[in-house]
């Protein structure tokens, strides 16, 4: 009885211990999000219905910031931009990084060669990058237009047209992320238990049979992981846009997307109260495709 | 027989992908030792004929590179630090450690994942300004040295750990401090070296943030004084690409030493999704 009652003090004592400790723990992260993510996701929702001057001083407009937004055709043309880079690149992305991780999960030799150089991309700066691909895509003396001539192709200046541009801009974006989803795919795929491709070779399953039998539909929930990145990863686009395209480019307008069109009004022109509620229209956007995700991965996603 | 033609067919196709991979970063480089009008020459060079170098010294004429430079090696180094330490505790906290309030604050911190990054980008923004910090080195840092996305990999990673490790230890009579730094944070290497893999990619690529606060090249890093050369000297490619190869080259180095840790922290993501 006398012991019980000792033993529960001290647990109380140590489960005091643990709250103190808890706390220190988090302490630094807690106070950090709070001050540099929390608030600033508060105060961009107030600014949203402000107009905000620039000495930074708030003035409640109700809706006027939104009603603006909704008129300016910049605002629709943006999105089209964004929803036709994101529709295009994701499903393009995840389709040629299927297939070559399809191929490096066959029984074949200098695996890890392969896979590291695919990666490469993945690591380097999308800076860098973009200036080399506007060389090369570049209408005077980029290599793409030689190329191009060897089969009488005329080329043109491919970043500086607006029917090409965003394109351009696309086929760097594939470029860049086949690596990185083809080490999760691979990854995905290491995991699914031999014994079923033995199942379906005894049922007489070609390897493309399997491919669609087996490995899709194993493979689900890593598509759908790599799906969702792609979608929100895509929906953010901005450094590419920026340095293939150029802020000084006069088809600038005519190519931008939803983040590029943000940062010109937040920060270009100090347009704060209106950037703020273009970037509350990307998250309610970005909110609706993952809730949309979320919902329709029950239909094809198969977790085990 | 069938099988040998098969896997000729697929290096052959895989070779092919390789080329198409790594053709952007040998024009890079070939371009970067060429002279200007052997890099707009028609049709093109593709080796230069001697190797100069000019385009590598000239662009510490154009811009500030050697302190652009070392500006980028402060800023990233301090993230990764500050970063991975401040995730690295409090993941253990929310895995380990029962206090009030722990599940609510982190699916607060969680619903911070879900969110599109430039929602925070003007109030940070004038935090910042209000701080008087715009065009200084703290600026770079000072939001990325706290991360939701860090500190759930690295809940991920105390949580596959098991229990009784700890159990004994608090048996032993050791405290919560003790235990973190004895037991657990020896545990979970793997998922601190992802993350500082992660968080060095991160910071040393990224652009957008330091584009905003950072105006004065002597304050910014890589990728914007990178984003300078574009505008500035649109035909001299040489040195652009001297500027693309210098700014690429450190994580190209850590990617091919730490390969293995790079492609398992990528691989490991997408499994625990």
């Amino acid at each position: 009885m006398n012991k019980a009652v000792v033993k529960k003090k001290t647990v109380s004592k140590r489960k005091r211990e643990d709250w103190i400790a808890g706390y220190v723990f988090i302490a630094p992260l807690v106070i950090g999000l709070s001050v540099f993510y929390i608030w600033p996701f508060l105060q961009n929702f107030w600014f949203s219905f402000n107009e905000v001057n620039k000495f930074n001083v708030a003035t409640f407009i109700g809706l006027e910031n939104y009603k603006k937004l909704f008129a300016d055709k910049n605002l629709w043309n943006a999105t089209w931009n964004t929803f036709q880079y994101v529709i295009i690149t994701t499903p393009i992305t995840i389709a040629i990084s299927l297939f070559i991780a399809t191929l490096l999960n066959s029984d074949i030799k200098g695996k890890s060669i392969y896979r590291t150089i695919y990666f490469l991309p993945s690591v380097t700066m999308p800076v860098a990058i973009s200036l080399v691909w506007k060389f090369i895509f570049n209408g005077d003396y980029g290599i793409l237009n030689s190329f191009l001539s060897v089969f009488g192709i005329e080329g043109r200046s491919w970043l500086s047209d607006a029917n090409t541009a965003l394109y351009m801009v696309m086929i760097v974006a594939i470029w860049s992320g086949v690596g990185y989803n083809v080490i999760i795919l691979l990854a995905g795929m290491q995991g699914i238990s031999k014994s079923y491709y033995e199942a379906a070779a005894l049922d007489g399953a070609g390897a493309i049979t399997q491919f669609f039998k087996v490995t899709l539909p194993m493979l689900s929930p890593t598509i759908f992981f790599v799906l969702i990145t792609g979608l929100i990863g895509g929906f953010q686009v901005f450094d590419s846009i920026y340095m293939l395209v150029g802020i000084d480019n006069p088809i600038f307008e005519q190519v931008q997307t939803l983040n590029v069109m943000f940062y010109r009004n937040g920060f270009m022109y100090g347009y704060k109260g209106y950037a703020s509620a273009i970037s509350v229209f990307m998250f309610l956007i970005i909110m609706f495709i993952t809730v949309l995700q979320l919902i329709g991965q029950k239909k094809w996603v198969n977790y085990d | 027989m069938n099988a040998k033609k098969n896997k000729i067919a697929i290096h052959i196709i895989l070779i092919l992908g390789i080329g198409i991979t790594v053709f952007p970063f040998l024009w890079m480089i070939l371009t970067a030792f060429k002279t200007v009008p052997e890099s707009v020459a028609i049709p093109p060079v593709f080796f230069p004929k001697t190797w100069n170098i000019h385009g590598f010294t000239e662009i510490f004429d154009k811009l500030p590179f050697a302190k652009v430079y070392v500006n980028t090696i402060i800023a990233t180094v301090i993230t990764v630090v500050v970063q991975v330490g401040f995730c690295t505790m409090a993941a253990y906290a929310f895995a380990r450690i029962e206090f009030p309030g722990k599940n609510i604050i982190f699916i607060i911190i969680l619903s911070i994942l879900m969110v599109p990054g430039q929602i925070f980008l003007l109030p940070q923004y004038l935090i910042v300004q209000k701080l008087g910090l715009i065009n200084t080195l703290p600026a770079l840092v000072l939001p990325n040295l706290f991360s939701a996305f860090g500190t759930f990999l690295m809940r991920q990673f105390f949580m596959s750990l098991p229990k009784e490790l700890e159990e004994a230890a608090v048996l032993d009579g050791c405290n919560r401090f003790q235990i973190f730094g004895k037991i657990m944070l020896p545990l979970v290497k793997p998922g601190i070296v992802a993350l500082v893999i992660f968080t060095s990619k991160f910071a040393w690529n990224d652009f957008m943030w330091p584009l905003i606060v950072n105006t004065d090249p002597d304050k910014m890093t890589l990728a914007p004084a990178l984003s300078l050369l574009r505008g500035q000297f649109t035909t001299n490619f040489p040195v652009q690409m001297a500027g693309a190869v210098m700014s690429v080259i450190p994580m190209i180095v850590l990617f091919f030493i730490f390969q293995k840790q790079f492609i398992e922290g990528v691989a490991h993501t997408g499994v625990k999704g």
